[in-house]
């Protein structure tokens, strides 16, 4: 799948003239050049709707966001600089069969890495034989030392995992990532869908999408399943660094959404090892903390000391067993990125299975060979460094000048450890409406799985767009935006 | 709810009311520069920093014009009133979610508002029209949050900050404008300085209703009666701290006694105090003194709403 197939000699009709495919798998349009038939009817209506009745529609999506205040807020710059969600009206759809590979993929792969978070802060049996070498997972900047020996509920470390997907130019779904600390974007995907029910609801019924409405009580029935022993009506709470961190508002919508109280560090306080919310009531206690706020940050007296986003003697509670953190500490370990190259092997360690879902080929600059190749290829390959998020510490080989190179060069040969490089896969691109005209951008997915008691996927997910013309950088933070997901019933 | 949220609901309010204070003072005082005045500029802008407390000193230079922009315009001065609309927002933006989007959204169009009219040098402004808007927008607000808002706990604590303050800031006004104008002759008829009199009660929206009730011959000791001890005027200080009572009785009923027993009986003290009180005997015993026990009440009272329901030490606290 070589040969672009449809040129600019192929002539689409309005709005789609100005598509056209190329290395990548479209997800609209298939090797023939014609819509695939899980995208027929949207892109039919594409079609039948005249260009003035399309532009209305942005706009009432636009309106959507701005008067619910659909913001997210970006990092580095002045006050008041919360901007609405960059947001693309035109569904991404994903069968039914292929979903249920993902689903399937996604479950197997959160099971084993709660075995493996739980085995490497207990007896590290999968280090004694071998099948992860010790010093990457102990030189790992988010193993928590202090999470030894320390047992969480139902074994169960991540409760809420965002896995990035892509799909790769064959049309097959793969892993690019986990993400196991505090994973982000459910809230726009619940957005997304109530736009997409207002703009178009005629589409939404004639494709048949499965809903995602109930991650909110499926949320809650997750962190309610991992109280502590002994609390049967657990009191939750999202704790949350407050209004100046870029995901508030997501922090406010799923605590109002879930019925749970949005908390601070400041409005917590631990006493004999139990923690409290400061109510003008009195003291209430806490059982279970959806925490929003990062390992490092969470507990002045266990971790950075200079945190004031955290709870004094938190941990302390925590060790005591009388209070849950969902997700747990210490989970940083599994989504590194050179553990992440792991993970086909700890499918098959713990689970005795074959990996349902393939991960993107990882080479680690630890290793001499693989190092040699990379330094060799920087222009092909994608660099990362472990431990980033947001799609910082990245060079993307294709893209980057000498210069940029250079740079890499010298990071990975005096820092290893710190990096990982991949191929660049061609992401898949969606069509896009964009001024008027359709075309292609490169997308990627984010399921979110929750486990407790059992494991819940909701159907879908975030699809992420680069919405630069050609970039591959699909985070928020860099000039991404999202689109709505739909997953077709049978 | 949240200690927290209730502190930042308390003090959004405060906030509000201190602006529309000041706006109101600000107005006043420019049109009595208008009325032939014989107070020089500068000694008045004095004088109207003082009600609002602000920190200068007896010996700063300052002039007419400079003290004016720290009413109004300076965002680097703390009582101007687009510093106090700019911290009532920012305690707003805590907790949005407890305020209705209404209020929320005139508090923001109120910011952008006053934000957009930053000025740096007064004398190309117009600072009455400026207080006056901002006193039609925060007016508005009051509005609003007394029509959409739940009357639950929240709009308790939003009335605590407004009555409060509101309480401090005309007891503050009337001292500052008695040992200003007043002979201590009580018995006169006349006055002098009839303007500033007529300000005074101007300063507190009083002019009309006072007139209700005494008439429009205007004397010092029934203005102090207006703006201290009647029951019905809104601005008095009398209402103020009934106001603030009946809200703190709305929540007694869901806190402990312990913590809230300090509160209740200073805050009970002062309303009768106010409640049963004569004119003539806070003139006999001193003005000045019983203005700045309420004052100092005032303050013992924002201190114990915080051991109540905000700042209570642990060990009171803990229950099942």
């Amino acid at each position: 799948m070589a040969t672009p197939i449809l040129t600019r000699d192929t002539l689409l009709p309005a709005p789609f003239e100005r598509y056209s495919t190329t290395s990548a798998w479209d997800e609209m349009f298939g090797d023939d050049g014609l819509p695939r038939e899980r995208t027929r009817p949207i892109f039919d209506t594409m079609l039948e709707l005249p260009a003035e009745e399309l532009r209305r529609r942005k706009q009432v999506a636009d309106l959507f966001f701005l008067h619910q205040g659909i913001t997210f807020t970006v990092y580095g710059r002045g006050e008041g600089t919360e901007q609405i969600f960059p947001y693309d009206m035109i569904p991404r759809v994903i069968t039914s069969a292929e979903w249920s590979v993902v689903e399937r993929g996604l479950t197997q792969r959160i099971t084993a890495l709660n075995h493996f978070l739980r085995d490497v802060y207990h007896e590290g049996k999968i280090l004694s034989d071998n099948v992860i070498p010790r010093d990457v997972v102990y030189s790992c900047r988010h193993y928590r030392r202090q999470m030894r020996g320390l047992s969480v509920p139902r074994d169960n470390y991540v409760a809420v995992c965002g896995s990035d997907l892509i799909r790769s130019p064959e049309g097959k779904f793969l892993v690019l990532e986990d993400n196991l600390r505090v994973p982000s974007g459910v809230s726009y995907m619940l957005t997304s869908r109530q736009v997409m029910k207002r703009v178009f609801p005629s589409l939404v019924q004639q494709c048949g999408v499965r809903s995602v409405d109930h991650y909110p009580q499926a949320l809650l029935s997750t962190l309610r399943s991992l109280a502590p022993e002994g609390r049967h009506d657990p009191s939750i709470v999202l704790l949350s660094p407050g209004v100046f961190n870029s995901a508030y508002f997501e922090h406010a919508y799923l605590a109002r959404q879930m019925g749970i109280e949005l908390v601070e560090g400041r409005d917590l306080v631990v006493h004999d090892n139990i923690v409290y919310m400061r109510h003008t009531s009195g003291l209430r206690r806490v059982d279970v903390i959806y925490r929003r706020v990062d390992d490092d940050f969470i507990d002045p007296l266990a971790f950075r000391s200079d945190s004031i986003l955290g709870v004094p003697g938190l941990f302390n509670a925590y060790r005591s067993r009388n209070v849950t953190l969902a997700n747990a500490l210490g989970t940083g370990v599994a989504d590194d990125k050179a553990v992440y190259a792991y993970v086909p092997k700890m499918i098959r360690y713990y689970l005795d299975e074959d990996p349902i879902l393939d991960n993107v080929p990882t080479y680690l600059m630890t290793n001499p060979d693989d190092r040699k190749y990379t330094l060799e290829n920087l222009d092909k390959l994608v660099v990362k460094a472990v431990g980033e998020s947001g799609g910082y510490g990245m060079l993307i080989g294709p893209h980057s000048t000498a210069e940029q190179r250079r740079e890499f060069q010298d990071r990975i040969q005096s820092d290893p450890r710190n990096y990982i490089a991949q191929p660049t896969i061609t992401l898949s691109t969606a069509p896009c409406y964009i001024e008027g005209q359709v075309v292609p951008r490169h997308v990627d997915l984010r399921p979110f799985v929750l486990s407790g008691e059992k494991v819940t996927v909701v159907p879908g997910g975030l699809t992420r767009v680069a919405l630069r013309s050609g970039s591959l950088v699909v985070n928020s933070s860099q000039g991404g935006g999202s689109k709505d997901t739909w997953v077709l019933h049978d | 709810m949240l200690s927290r949220v209730a502190d930042s609901l308390y003090w959004m309010c405060r906030y509000l009311e201190r602006a529309e204070h000041t706006a109101r003072l600000v107005e006043v005082h420019l049109n009595l520069m208008l009325d032939q005045s014989l107070e020089s500029a500068d000694h008045r802008w004095r004088r109207v920093l003082k009600c609002v407390n602000a920190k200068c000193k007896e010996g700063d230079s300052l002039d007419g014009h400079t003290m004016l922009y720290m009413l109004t315009f300076d965002p680097g001065s703390p009582c101007s009133v687009v510093s106090c609309i700019m911290a009532a927002r920012e305690n707003a933006r805590q907790v949005r979610e407890q305020i209705s989007s209404d209020m929320w959204e005139q508090v923001n169009r109120l910011f952008h508002e006053v934000r957009r009219s930053g000025v740096n040098d007064i004398r190309e402004a117009q600072p009455l029209e400026f207080a006056m808007s901002a006193r039609n927008g925060l007016r508005l607000l009051e509005g609003i949050t007394d029509s959409t808002m739940n009357h639950g706990e929240g709009w308790s604590f939003l009335r605590l900050g407004r009555f409060l303050e509101r309480a401090s800031e005309i007891a503050t006004t009337l001292d500052v404008h008695f040992r200003e104008f007043f002979t201590g002759d009580t018995t006169r008829e006349g006055t002098d300085h009839h303007l500033e009199w007529l300000g005074l009660l101007n300063s507190c929206s009083a002019f009309e209703s006072y007139c209700k009730v005494y008439t429009a011959d205007v004397r010092p000791q029934r203005i102090a009666e207006f703006l201290l001890l009647n029951a019905e005027f809104p601005h008095s200080v009398r209402f103020s701290v009934e106001r603030f009572e009946r809200s703190l009785r709305g929540l007694n009923e869901r806190a402990s006694d312990r913590r809230t027993v300090r509160l209740n009986r200073l805050a009970g003290r002062l309303g009768a105090s106010l409640q049963f009180m004569q004119i003539d005997e806070v003139f006999s015993s001193g003005l000045s003194d019983f203005l700045h026990g309420i004052h100092r009440q005032s303050l013992q009272i924002h201190s114990a709403i915080y051991e109540a329901y905000i700042n209570y030490p642990v060990q009171m606290a803990l229950e099942a």
